[in-house]
């Protein structure tokens, strides 16, 4: 079996000594997967994430990409190392131009390659390219959705991670916004998102992890967890699949 | 009414937009209001004196440059001293505000930039006395330039140095990967990381630039009026004044506030009397905290 892509070996995370929000969770990330983490409000998967994404620190466990351990490696490095990700809220620079947006994050790749890959960037959402000196903070919540993925793309991610990527949109918008998610997957990037829309997100996933109070509650393929009459009702606030018994 | 006020404010004006730029770049950034910021500006002087002696002594002779009461020794030195002043903001931060930073709390940092103050305020009398100190005591012939108004040609340098410096500025501020990362984390540092971006080595950027855009502004106060360990600490209020009215986090702003407070204090001297002219940049700093704390380019949060 060849290794995984992302290797979380139970990982202990949150914002005080000896108050961890996340308690042991483990997971494997093959490459080219879409894997979606679910639960309950409260249950640790922001903060999961986050951890993952250097950004709330760990207790215990490893985090390994590609096979390199990045447990202890600063936020700002990740994305050097191919972790992309893309926090729920606020994840725009609203007062730098959307060109601006993505030529920051374009800074830590060589010179000869940072133009070409802002324009396959805006090519990629031509939404943006039609207004790429307009402020970042005037585009509606799903534009700023698209620039931020398009942001944590520039650096050529092997991962992309995102923290509730449909949270404040319409049902329309979530459509546009998991659209484009099957797009990228397409391009070869695995991708791990933290979602509260459930439907949806085990619609676009291939695997699904259910935290629970920190803890992996359950873990399997989308299709099975979706169609289970119990997970639905206890962690998703889903009714039961249409002919479930 | 003589309006050599004006020429007066902009003078006064150019010199605290330049040393606001660093107090509105820490402000942003490093998210608190360093009242050690003024130190910098005496500290600079107070090298950049050092070294053109130093210089005179190696190669002979101070030397001037046309009309100027200052020559190529000067220049030569104010570039050494403002790399020196940033060395000494990196050293106070090392020794002092990163140990804060990890607490997390703005007004002990705020506290103890004013005891950083005091500190290099009184190590540099100590060394130097407050006996005021000279680039040049030449007196310079002021050039008649219309309307009543007359700038020496020291003074008309100074403004062409300001622009100078304030366009490469902005310009590095809004071209340059490292002026993006500090707009960046100016604006969200978490998303800064995300993104990519070394928040320590911004740190850094923003205090070498601060401080040496503040060496500047004092070497130039120094050669228009005179050298003293409280030169800084004097123009604190200014600096402060000129950073809110411009908007925090804004280049051009700091530096428009700087021309708006120092014409302000020259237009109040012919007013009211020299008496009151430092209560302008504190009756300033009240009015935009009350009317528009955002300052003139700032953003409400």
């Amino acid at each position: 079996m060849s290794e995984p892509l992302l290797a979380i070996e139970g990982l202990a995370a949150g914002y005080e000594p000896g108050a961890a929000i996340v308690r042991g969770v483990s997971l494997a990330v093959k490459a080219g997967e879409i894997v979606t983490i679910l639960g309950p409000n409260g249950a640790g998967k922001s903060t999961f994430i986050k951890a993952i994404a250097g950004l709330v620190p760990k207790f215990a466990g490893t985090v390994k990409l590609g096979g390199s351990d990045i447990t202890r490696m600063p936020a700002h490095l990740l994305a050097r190392q191919g972790l992309g990700f893309v926090p729920q809220t606020e994840n725009v620079f609203t007062l730098m131009s959307i060109a601006d947006n993505l030529r920051l994050a374009a800074d830590i790749l060589p010179k000869p390659e940072r133009a070409a890959k802002i324009e396959e960037m805006l090519k990629l959402f031509p939404d943006l390219d039609r207004q790429r000196s307009l402020a970042a903070g005037r585009l509606s919540g799903g534009q700023r959705q698209m620039l931020a993925v398009a942001r944590a793309l520039i650096a050529g991610p092997r991962i992309l991670m995102l923290d509730e990527a449909s949270a404040g949109l319409s049902p329309k918008l979530v459509g546009q916004v998991f659209a484009k998610l099957a797009d990228i997957r397409k391009r070869g990037i695995t991708i791990v998102m933290v979602e509260q829309n459930a439907k949806a997100a085990l619609a676009l996933a291939d695997r699904a992890i259910i935290l629970a109070e920190g803890r992996t509650a359950h873990e399997g393929r989308s299709a099975d967890i979706a169609s289970d009459p119990q997970i639905r009702q206890l962690y998703l606030g889903l009714a039961p699949a249409r002919g479930a018994a | 009414m003589n309006l050599q006020f004006i020429a007066d404010g902009l003078i006064m004006g150019a010199l605290i937009g330049l040393g606001a730029i660093g107090v509105t770049l820490t402000y942003s950034i490093l998210r608190f209001a360093n009242f050690a910021h003024g130190e910098f500006l005496a500290w600079g002087t107070y090298f950049t004196l050092l070294l053109t002696a130093a210089i005179g002594a190696l190669v002979g002779g101070s030397g001037t440059l046309g009309a100027l009461s200052f020559g190529w020794p000067v220049i030569l030195a104010g570039v050494i001293a403002a790399l020196l002043t940033g060395l000494v903001a990196l050293a106070l931060d090392r020794i002092l505000f990163a140990r804060l930073r990890q607490r997390g709390n703005a007004i002990v940092m705020v506290m103890a930039s004013f005891g950083a103050s005091m500190a290099l305020r009184s190590l540099l009398e100590f060394l130097f006395t407050s006996e005021p100190k000279y680039f040049s005591r030449d007196i310079q012939i002021a050039l008649p330039l219309g309307l009543g108004i007359r700038l020496t040609p020291d003074q008309l340098f100074l403004l062409l140095l300001t622009v100078i410096l304030v366009v490469a500025m902005e310009r590095f501020m809004t071209k340059s990967p490292i002026g993006r990362a500090m707009r960046a984390v100016s604006e969200n540092p978490v998303l800064a990381r995300v993104a990519g971006v070394d928040v320590d080595r911004v740190i850094r950027a923003t205090w070498m630039i601060g401080a040496a855009l503040a060496c500047a502004a004092g070497v130039m106060l120094g050669i228009t009026v005179q050298v003293r360990p409280f030169m800084g600490f004097d123009l604190l209020l200014p600096l402060f004044a000129a950073a809110i009215l411009g908007g925090i986090g804004s280049v051009p702003g700091a530096v428009l506030g700087g021309l708006i407070v120092g014409i302000a204090e020259a237009a109040a001297v012919q007013v009211v009397g020299a008496d009151y002219r430092a209560a302008i940049a504190f009756l300033i700093l009240i009015a935009v905290l009350l009317i528009r704390p955002a300052g003139i380019f700032g953003v409400r949060e």
